[in-house]
């Protein structure tokens, strides 16, 4: 299932999410698998609406995993390494105003995502794959 | 499949099939067949938004008789903290409960006496920041199932204690037995209810049993009290009514008794919804304590209370003044905190599942997403369920087919008539010209 995701609507941001989580739920997914790929979903979702002018967000399900994909085009990340520190933030005052923006997005995914790759380049966009593994009995 | 119990059902000769309810159902639990809603049980909160929104009353909630007091030697009512706010602004809790006693009860317990118990807990619970954040109210059944059905990753924020009518109940038995020395099953115990959430909380229960055996609906015991409030003036009856306790019956008024730390109060079924989707995405750590009620205005906006809601609310805020004034000395509550703890976890209702076998799931999930794409997506709900997403989900599930949208009937129909239109029109060889 794919979402189109436009920068700056906040408004919308979290739908996709919603949606996905309302499919992992019929597929019968497991309790925790559904609550970290809402997570990750909802981070990357929120990433392309504060960061990028446009973008994509896609949930590719799997009976032992589900792939998120969030493709958008927009000023991409020059270090990566930096973005991936806690607490380290490129959103605007107003944004952060508003409560978003706190340089947990990215920690985050990587904290609830089974594995995860970020590639990016400046000035054309940035490319996001988790994958959460589903657990299939237990814990 | 589990068998469940089920307050709120459906009247069927009121019933027009009008399909106002299926759009309200906060689980997507009601579709309409041949003219008459359906209830999927399994899906079915019993949080009484149907009743609510039914233009036909045909919706009902299934509460105990009164005739039930003669099945037990010794009856004690419960009266929820709401039912305080349902009278004119001159009736104290006193009148009400001598009222009571008067229609038949041996004793009166006020819930709102075990509320202050509860909260004290509650405070110390919170006090050990117990993870994951934030804490999620036990104290609304509706909200307790709607998170079993739809958000079941939740489940383990829910604060792990009794709701006060339970633990209302169990005080009154233990000081029932103690004082008349009676048998556990000489004693009835008897909840005066606003909502029919409460009632499947008593019949069917998260833990092995309920300490309560009853059920009366506040709509139903209403005008019995009403007419024996003018001659209970005189012998008021002394209550306890704490004003914390009572609080409880109104939106923030759990918090208000917990006090301190980071609270969220939320009412309304749709907007706890929405709180939940947030925590879900991982929000909301900074808060300690979520107070969600289904009902807006909390327990005296439930769909079994006589009082319109906004009068309630006015009524609720002046006794609480008043109550605040004059404190009566409560019980020794017991202090060891298993006392109050929930039995076990609140297990999951796993019911929106589309097949046990993921592949198969997996497979008809995108058969959903394909029929979801052709269907116009006004959600008018002319095909019995709610939305163009849930009739999908009904067609691949097969409990519903392609042509129950009106939308789809009519393109097919179209379809068909041009087909005819075009016959009409083919001449065969044999025929002249002129024939029309």
């Amino acid at each position: 299932m794919e979402f189109s995701v436009q920068g700056m609507d906040f408004n919308r941001a979290g739908e996709a999410a919603a949606q996905i989580k309302k499919a992992l739920q019929l597929v019968g997914m497991h309790v925790d698998t559904v609550r970290r790929a809402v997570i990750v979903a909802y981070e990357a979702e929120l990433n392309i609406v504060i960061h990028a002018r446009q973008g994509r967000l896609a949930a590719y399900i799997h009976p032992d995993r589900v792939e998120i994909e969030a493709v958008d085009e927009g000023p991409g990340i020059p270090d990566i390494s930096q973005a991936m520190r806690e607490g380290y933030s490129t959103a605007p005052d107003h944004i952060r105003k508003m409560g978003f923006g706190a340089g947990m997005g990215l920690p985050n995914i990587k904290k609830s995502a089974s594995h995860m790759q970020l590639t990016s380049e400046v000035n054309v966009g940035t490319r996001l794959t988790a994958i959460i593994n589903n657990q299939t009995s237990g814990d | 499949m589990p068998h469940y119990f089920h307050s709120v059902m459906l009247d069927r000769d009121k019933c027009k099939g009008c399909t106002n309810c299926i759009k309200h159902c906060p689980t997507e639990a009601i579709r309409v067949r041949e003219g008459q809603a359906i209830i999927i049980e399994e899906r079915c909160i019993d949080c009484g938004e149907c009743i609510r929104i039914c233009p036909n009353r045909a919706k009902l909630a299934i509460t105990d008789p009164l005739e039930k007091l003669a099945d037990y030697q010794y009856n004690i009512a419960l009266p929820a903290p709401s039912l305080y706010a349902q009278f004119g602004p001159d009736v104290l809790p006193g009148n009400i409960l001598s009222a009571l006693l008067k229609i038949g009860f041996d004793e009166v317990y006020e819930v709102a006496v075990g509320a202050v118990a509860v909260s004290n807990h509650l405070r110390r619970y919170i006090e050990h920041r117990p993870r994951p954040q934030p804490v999620i109210s036990s104290a609304c059944p509706a909200v307790v199932r709607l998170m079993q059905v739809r958000f079941p990753g939740l489940l383990e924020h829910i604060a792990p204690i009794e709701t006060p009518m339970e633990v209302s109940a169990r005080l009154a038995r233990e000081k029932a037995r103690q004082e008349h020395g009676l048998a556990d099953k000489a004693i009835g115990i008897f909840f005066i209810t606003p909502c029919p959430a409460k009632v499947t909380a008593v019949k069917q229960p998260f833990g092995k049993r309920s300490y309560v055996d009853g059920a009366f609906s506040m709509s139903d015991i209403y005008g019995a009290i009403l007419q024996r409030l003018s001659d209970a003036a005189d012998d008021s009856r002394n209550s306890l009514s704490p004003a914390l306790g009572v609080g409880w019956g109104k939106t923030g008024g759990e918090n208000h008794a917990i006090k301190e730390h980071a609270l969220l109060a939320v009412d309304g079924i749709h907007n706890v919804i929405n709180v939940l989707e947030e925590i879900e995405r991982g929000e909301l750590a900074d808060i300690d304590y979520v107070e969600a009620q289904a009902c807006t205005g909390g327990c005296i906006g439930g769909p079994l209370t006589p009082q319109n809601l906004f009068v309630a609310r006015v009524r609720m805020e002046k006794l609480l003044k008043k109550l605040a004034d004059c404190r009566q000395p409560l019980p020794d509550f017991p202090s060891d905190p298993d006392y109050y703890r929930l039995p076990g976890p609140i297990p999951p209702r796993p019911t929106l599942q589309l097949s046990d076998d993921i592949n198969q799931a997996i497979t008809m999930l995108e058969e959903v997403e394909h029929i979801t794409a052709q269907l116009p997506g006004l959600d008018c709900g002319s095909c019995g369920s709610p939305n163009c997403r849930a009739l999908a989900e009904d067609i691949v599930r097969g409990y519903a087919e392609n042509s129950y949208c009106v939308f789809k009937l009519r393109e097919r129909l179209q379809l068909l008539a041009s087909e005819i239109v075009d016959l009409a029109h083919k001449q065969p060889p044999a025929m002249g010209k002129h024939v029309k």
